[in-house]
């Protein structure tokens, strides 16, 4: 059962730098992206990639990152510049990320890098085993990208992205580019999304088309699981809400698996999960007004 | 400092709800000028502050703000030489974001946006005796979101923000019409005063023909897209709302009777 929890806080905490990059598109530029299961997929198979044909797992993952960045861009261009909306932008990028993916792959559904170097193996060789280096990893680079995001988000630019989410309107009155801000939000999510994906190929030796499948819900039920569970405080409290999320998630899969769940109503159950939760505001509305008429009655 | 020469806008070209929204307008502003805009529903007042804002391109004429032709500008690039309040309230500031935030992101309009932290020290301290000048107790709410606050107090910060980087022009449109008539009162006399005090040119559109002249040294009447008459000086201040709604009758002509009981 310890193993188990290690095993989710694990995957939970690799997984969490995706839901970041969610959070970025999702709550900030207030876009659903779905640009996220390409780019997910996209930094794995860059990742895999380049670690099977010998390059350096480091090096291998900030040029993963930096596919990312690339395919946000992808998006954000098609968004703003050509005018599609949000949602299909994300899906024409998704959509032709496939095909870019399987020629990153060589051609190929997967990437074996079983027993090559990875990003874990450094810590391994000290003597860490599998699941601790992942934990390690995770929680590096998941507080090293929330300390970028809370100095970044407090930046002049950084509130003009966050402020573009929140009302084009104004920002455009204060002479900023709604635009270039929605393309450099993007990227960024894509980045971190892409970045997730490099470091949960690496943890499972291998780089798979469908990694990305599915990957904006488990991105949402994190993020909502988070914001509903510890989302109150300043911004800074947000974004580790959002870590916590990912790992809930993980734990919460981990255990209806253990339970007897069969995995291939995993994801049935997540989007049943989302949908709940995002109901959940309007439910309260419905069960306040239930309450207010039962009181109504009474009189 | 404003010129608008010409301009033309038409909505829906080419199908059945074709409107011709400016009809080869003219107008010129002079430095320090504060000029109020009446006329009915569709005469083109909004129109013709949107584009002077450059919210759309318009599809004839020119205009040169400051002997800046400025007719081909995106709005973002514009936004540097206009301060802009609206008629929404929910319009001119960012919700979710705090009053401190909303104000330092106006006071950086038209400059460059870095990697500084999004305020100083010293602009919080100027914020704070800024807005105690309002006498609405924001001042002690910084950090408070601005969704928090009365549509009252979101226009008087959107007020303050249009003019904490002097604007060449304040573009004000029926920026009282939703609130309530005390407080539209007290906002239009806080814009009064941000005017006079920082000697601003100013273009207030307003459907109430008693402030159109009690402010202001100027006064515009538009109708279908052109300004039908114009007064100033000593002529505006001897102005009667009945002269208007006689004038706005005689040269509209009949056909107008809906739009004639609006201006009244």
């Amino acid at each position: 059962m310890v193993d188990v929890l290690l095993g989710a806080l694990a995957l939970g905490l690799l997984w969490s730098v995706m839901t970041l990059g969610v959070y970025i598109s999702y709550r900030v530029l207030d876009m659903a992206d779905l640009t996220a299961e390409g780019s997910l997929t996209l930094g794995a198979a860059v990742a895999g990639s380049m670690i099977a044909a010998g390059a350096n797992p480091l090096v291998a993952t900030l040029c993963a990152a930096g596919a990312g960045l690339l395919a946000g861009l992808s998006t954000g261009l098609l968004h703003t510049k050509l005018k599609i909306p949000a949602l299909l932008s994300g899906i024409l990028t998704m959509i032709a990320l496939w095909s870019v993916n399987l020629r990153v792959m060589g051609n190929r559904a997967n990437v074996s890098i079983l027993r090559l170097n990875t990003v874990y193996t450094f810590l391994q060789n000290w003597g860490l085993d599998k699941t601790t280096s992942m934990i390690v990893v995770g929680a590096v680079c998941a507080l090293a990208v929330i300390s970028v995001l809370y100095w970044f988000f407090g930046t002049e630019l950084g509130s003009a992205i966050r402020a573009t989410g929140n009302n084009e309107h104004m920002v455009r009155a204060q002479g900023i580019n709604t635009d270039n801000m929605k393309i450099l939000g993007l990227v960024i999510s894509n980045g971190l999304i892409a970045l997730s994906g490099a470091l949960i190929a690496q943890s499972q030796s291998f780089a798979d088309i469908q990694m990305g499948t599915g990957a904006i819900v488990i991105g949402l039920a994190s993020l909502i699981i988070g914001e509903v569970l510890f989302g109150k405080g300043g911004f800074y409290k947000r974004l580790v809400a959002i870590i916590l999320g990912a790992v809930v998630y993980r734990v919460i899969i981990a255990l209806v698996l253990k339970m007897g769940m069969p995995s291939n109503d995993l994801k049935l159950f997540t989007a049943i999960t989302v949908a709940v939760a995002l109901s959940l505001p309007r439910f309260k509305g419905y069960l306040a007004t239930l309450k207010r008429s039962a009181k109504g009655e009474a009189k | 400092m404003l010129k608008v020469e010409q301009v033309v806008k038409v909505f829906g070209h080419g199908t059945i709800n074709e409107k011709v929204a400016l009809n080869g307008l003219n107008l010129s502003l002079e430095k320090g000028d504060f000029v109020t805009v009446i006329g009915g529903n569709g005469a083109g007042k909004s129109t013709m502050l949107n584009s002077v804002a450059g919210v759309y391109a318009v599809d004839d004429g020119k205009i040169v703000i400051d002997g800046v032709d400025v007719t081909h500008l995106s709005e973002h690039k514009r936004a540097a030489y206009l301060g802009r309040v609206f008629q929404d309230p929910m319009m001119g500031t960012a919700a979710d974001m705090t009053i401190e935030e909303n104000l330092a992101m106006a006071a950086r309009r038209g400059k460059k946006r870095t990697l500084r932290w999004y305020i100083t020290n010293k602009e919080r301290k100027e914020y704070t005796e800024l807005l105690s000048q309002l006498e609405l107790g924001l001042e002690s709410r910084l950090t408070h979101k601005v969704g928090l606050l009365s549509g009252g107090q979101r226009q008087a910060l959107t007020l303050l923000m249009a003019t904490l980087q002097k604007p060449k022009i304040l573009l004000l449109d029926e920026h009282t019409a939703a609130l309530d008539p005390k407080t539209a009162a007290k906002v239009l006399e806080l814009s009064a005063k941000l005017i006079r005090e920082n000697n601003l040119t100013a273009m207030m559109v307003t459907h109430n023909m008693n402030d159109a002249i009690k402010y202001g040294n100027r006064l515009i009447m538009m109708n279908e897209g052109q300004i039908l008459y114009e007064v100033g000086g000593e002529a505006k201040q001897l102005l009667q709302k009945e002269d208007l709604i006689a004038l706005f009758a005689k040269k509209a002509g009949d056909g107008l009777v809906s739009d004639r009981v609006l201006l009244s």
